[in-house]
């Protein structure tokens, strides 16, 4: 037994950890199993959707071999453990992307399967599991399951976005995109309120690629922020940067992320960047994962840990949840420097639970209190349930079933894939086993 | 662009690792050898047969297992074959290439050893003397090649997290990452360093318990 814990850190319990290193094995290991497992990829995830306290967690970053790459075609065969860093690391040089990627390198393939995970540009090329053809899935009774969005259709819904639920991912087939060089032409404009950011946004769906925003949540009641756009570009004759890697070198004893040095922190980020506000050719490493240098940063909320809280919810009624949700969040004193804005596209997702759907999403980082925090939660669950919006499980450690249900009208549809001998923290909170 | 010849006993497992390495380097030339590693006569044919392809500038000698230490003083097999696979046949294949090199004055033999070859102790003796014999055999063999154009390299890692280590893992073991090791390894190899604790930090510790009193280290559980 081994304690194991995912990103938010929120919680540190025994697991039965076996490692699935060897593809010919994956499938004895896990129907052997006597108890229900979950995998576990590179626990990037924030909550408890890779977690099973007291059970068995199959970590598959052994499985890390990559299997085929054509050149031509951009087609790549892998193993479900490879991470995405060392596909960009393969493909960048070579002239192919991934075409979708979330705010970290670190996390494997199986995981942005399992998530469906998003990136900057959802709007242009919508989430992971648009750019995936093929799965080969193992299930725990032995049988095993190819399925692409041709083949098994069905099998392909329910794994892409199946938050690892309806079996083993082994291998995946991934269409890469093609790219000039590793280097983005990027922009930064700050805005002052949200009004303004809904029209940045519309502006700038149609020239740039990859949009995002961060948002002030303290500071203002007006909703100031930056917004950052970027494009692939084909200048290459810039040197690469040195991947200097720092460590969050300990657990502080309380959170490094409280009243006092958040108002400070907003203030200094948002004034300082406003100078920088400007047109620069960025590479792609800092652009896509500006947080991947400062390894385990988030040890800095302390040894509670922290909760992040990424909701969706629709277009129509999008600034005004949006806006509420602040007001919520400035009221409570408790918002922190990692609060993300960002337009969604309307591209339809392959999963049945995957989360990403057309709308506003807002994902915003809290140390945990305890009791306040989960109170606030709350305050914030009624405003996206008013506005028939979602929460990203991949995120969550807390949400309450019926906002769950309410959120994904698929679940039915999907409970009928489960693997029986799969069980997660989440599972078992949001869908009773 | 490299070419390179992959030697193993399983050759289904070793296809796994090709196809890696061929996305990774499409250019390289990769050969994959299913063969035996106890027998000497199977052995030396092997290497014959590898040399016969072109000559050799560098072989890396890394395969081991790590046996139970309790299984091998209940079992005199299991006690036998440790010592086999981690000592006698690491050895049979270096002399079967030291002797081609020797002809060509050319090459480098790189041998993992490890860090558990530095002192006996209760926990893993048995895998322990068979990477001591390796120790002992790389000094040889260094002797023997100094003014030559032949090169030897004992690498000594410490606890890598490789499918070896997987239940000292599981134990909560803190191990290094395979990235960082192996990334060491190449950089020794590069060098041609005699003698390579990896990582680093291991030669400080080993030098410790190397010369630790007996008195005092017959007391501690390790
Ligand atoms: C700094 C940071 C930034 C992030 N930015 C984004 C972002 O921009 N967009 C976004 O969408 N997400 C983002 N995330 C979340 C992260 O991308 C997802 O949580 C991702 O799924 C983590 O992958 P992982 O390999 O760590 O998987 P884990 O967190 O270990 O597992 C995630 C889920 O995948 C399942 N799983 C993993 N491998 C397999 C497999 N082989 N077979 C079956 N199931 C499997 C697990 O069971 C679990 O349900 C971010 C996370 C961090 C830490
Ligand atoms: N991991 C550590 O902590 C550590 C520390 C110090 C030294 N080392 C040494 O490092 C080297 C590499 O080990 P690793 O950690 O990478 O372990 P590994 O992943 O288990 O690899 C061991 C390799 O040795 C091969 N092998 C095992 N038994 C064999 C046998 N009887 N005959 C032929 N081949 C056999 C395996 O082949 P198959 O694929 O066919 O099984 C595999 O390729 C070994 O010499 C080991 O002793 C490791």
């Amino acid at each position: 037994m081994r304690r194991v814990s995912s990103w938010g850190r929120l919680s540190a319990d025994q697991h039965e950890v076996i490692a699935l290193s060897d593809p010919a094995k994956v499938s004895s290991l896990v129907s052997g199993s006597n108890k229900p497992g979950i995998v576990h990829g590179m626990g990037r995830s924030y909550g408890d959707v890779c977690l099973n306290p007291g059970g068995v967690l199959w970590l598959t970053t052994g499985l890390d071999h990559f299997i085929a790459f054509d050149d031509n075609t951009g087609r790549l065969v892998c193993e479900a453990g490879v991470q995405l860093r060392d596909i960009q690391r393969l493909g960048i040089p070579r002239g192919w992307i991934l075409p979708v990627t979330p705010g970290t390198q670190m996390v494997t393939v199986g995981g942005a399967i399992a998530n469906d995970v998003h990136g900057k540009n959802h709007h242009v090329l919508g989430s992971f599991g648009n750019h995936v053809q093929r799965i080969k899935l193992f299930r725990t009774d032995g049988e095993a399951i190819e399925c692409s969005p041709q083949t098994n259709p069905n099998w392909f819904a329910a794994t892409v976005g199946g938050l690892g639920l309806t079996g083993v991912i082994v291998e995946a087939e991934i269409q890469l995109r093609r790219i000039a060089g590793p280097w983005l032409d990027t922009e930064t404009v700050p805005y002052p309120s949200l009004d303004e950011f809904f029209q940045l946004a519309d502006d700038s769906e149609a020239e740039w690629e990859h949009t995002v925003s961060w948002i002030d949540c303290i500071s203002g009641d007006r909703g100031r922020g930056l917004f950052m756009r970027g494009n692939p570009t084909d200048v290459t004759q810039l040197p690469e940067p040195k991947g200097r890697k720092r460590t969050m070198p300990f657990v502080p004893p309380v959170s490094l992320v409280n009243r006092l040095s958040l108002r400070p922190f907003n203030i200094a980020y948002y004034n300082f960047k406003k100078w920088q506000a400007e047109r620069a050719i960025v590479h792609y490493e800092p652009f896509f994962y500006p947080l991947d240098n400062l390894l385990q940063w988030n040890r800095m909320y302390g040894p509670k840990g922290f909760f992040q809280y990424q909701s969706v919810v629709p277009r129509e009624v999008g600034q005004d949840a949006v806006q509420a949700m602040l007001e919520e969040i400035a009221h409570s004193n408790d918002g922190s420097f990692l609060a993300v804005l960002k337009t969604f596209g309307d591209r339809q997702s392959v999963g049945m639970l995957s989360f990403p759907q057309p709308g506003v999403t807002l994902a915003l980082d809290f140390p945990n209190h305890g009791m306040r925090t989960h109170k606030l939660f709350e305050r914030l669950d009624a405003i996206v349930r008013e506005a028939g919006g979602r929460i990203y499980p991949g995120k969550d450690a807390r949400m309450p079933r019926d906002l769950f249900e309410a959120g994904y009208p698929r679940l039915n549809e999907f409970l009928k894939y489960r693997d029986p001998g799969i069980s997660s923290a989440l599972s078992r909170r949001l869908m009773g086993s | 662009m490299v070419d390179l010849t992959l030697v193993a006993r399983d050759a289904g497992r070793i296809e796994r690792v090709a196809a890696d390495l061929k996305v990774r380097s499409p250019q390289s030339h990769i050969r994959v050898v299913e063969a035996e590693f106890l027998e000497p006569v199977a052995i030396q044919d092997t290497v014959d047969e590898i040399i016969s392809q072109g000559a050799v500038d560098v072989v890396l000698i890394a395969h081991g297992s790590l046996p139970e230490q309790a299984g091998c003083q209940n079992d005199l097999r299991a006690c036998r074959d440790a010592l086999e696979v981690n000592g006698v046949s690491p050895v049979l294949y270096a002399e079967a290439f030291a002797k081609h090199m020797a002809q060509a004055d050319h090459g480098i033999i790189a041998l993992i050893g490890s860090v558990a070859g530095d002192r006996g102790r209760k926990s893993n003796y048995i895998y322990g003397s068979a990477k001591g014999l390796v120790t002992r055999y790389a000094q040889g063999l260094q002797h023997r090649f100094s003014g030559t154009a032949v090169k030897v390299v004992l690498i000594k890692p410490g606890p890598t997290d490789t499918p070896m280590t997987s239940h000292l893992k599981e134990q909560g073991a803190n191990l290094a990452s395979v990235e960082d090791v192996a990334q060491k390894i190449v950089d020794a190899v590069d060098r041609c360093q005699a003698e390579a604790y990896v990582p680093g930090k291991w030669f400080l510790i080993m030098m410790i318990i190397r010369h630790l009193p007996r008195f005092i280290f017959n007391k501690l559980n390790i």
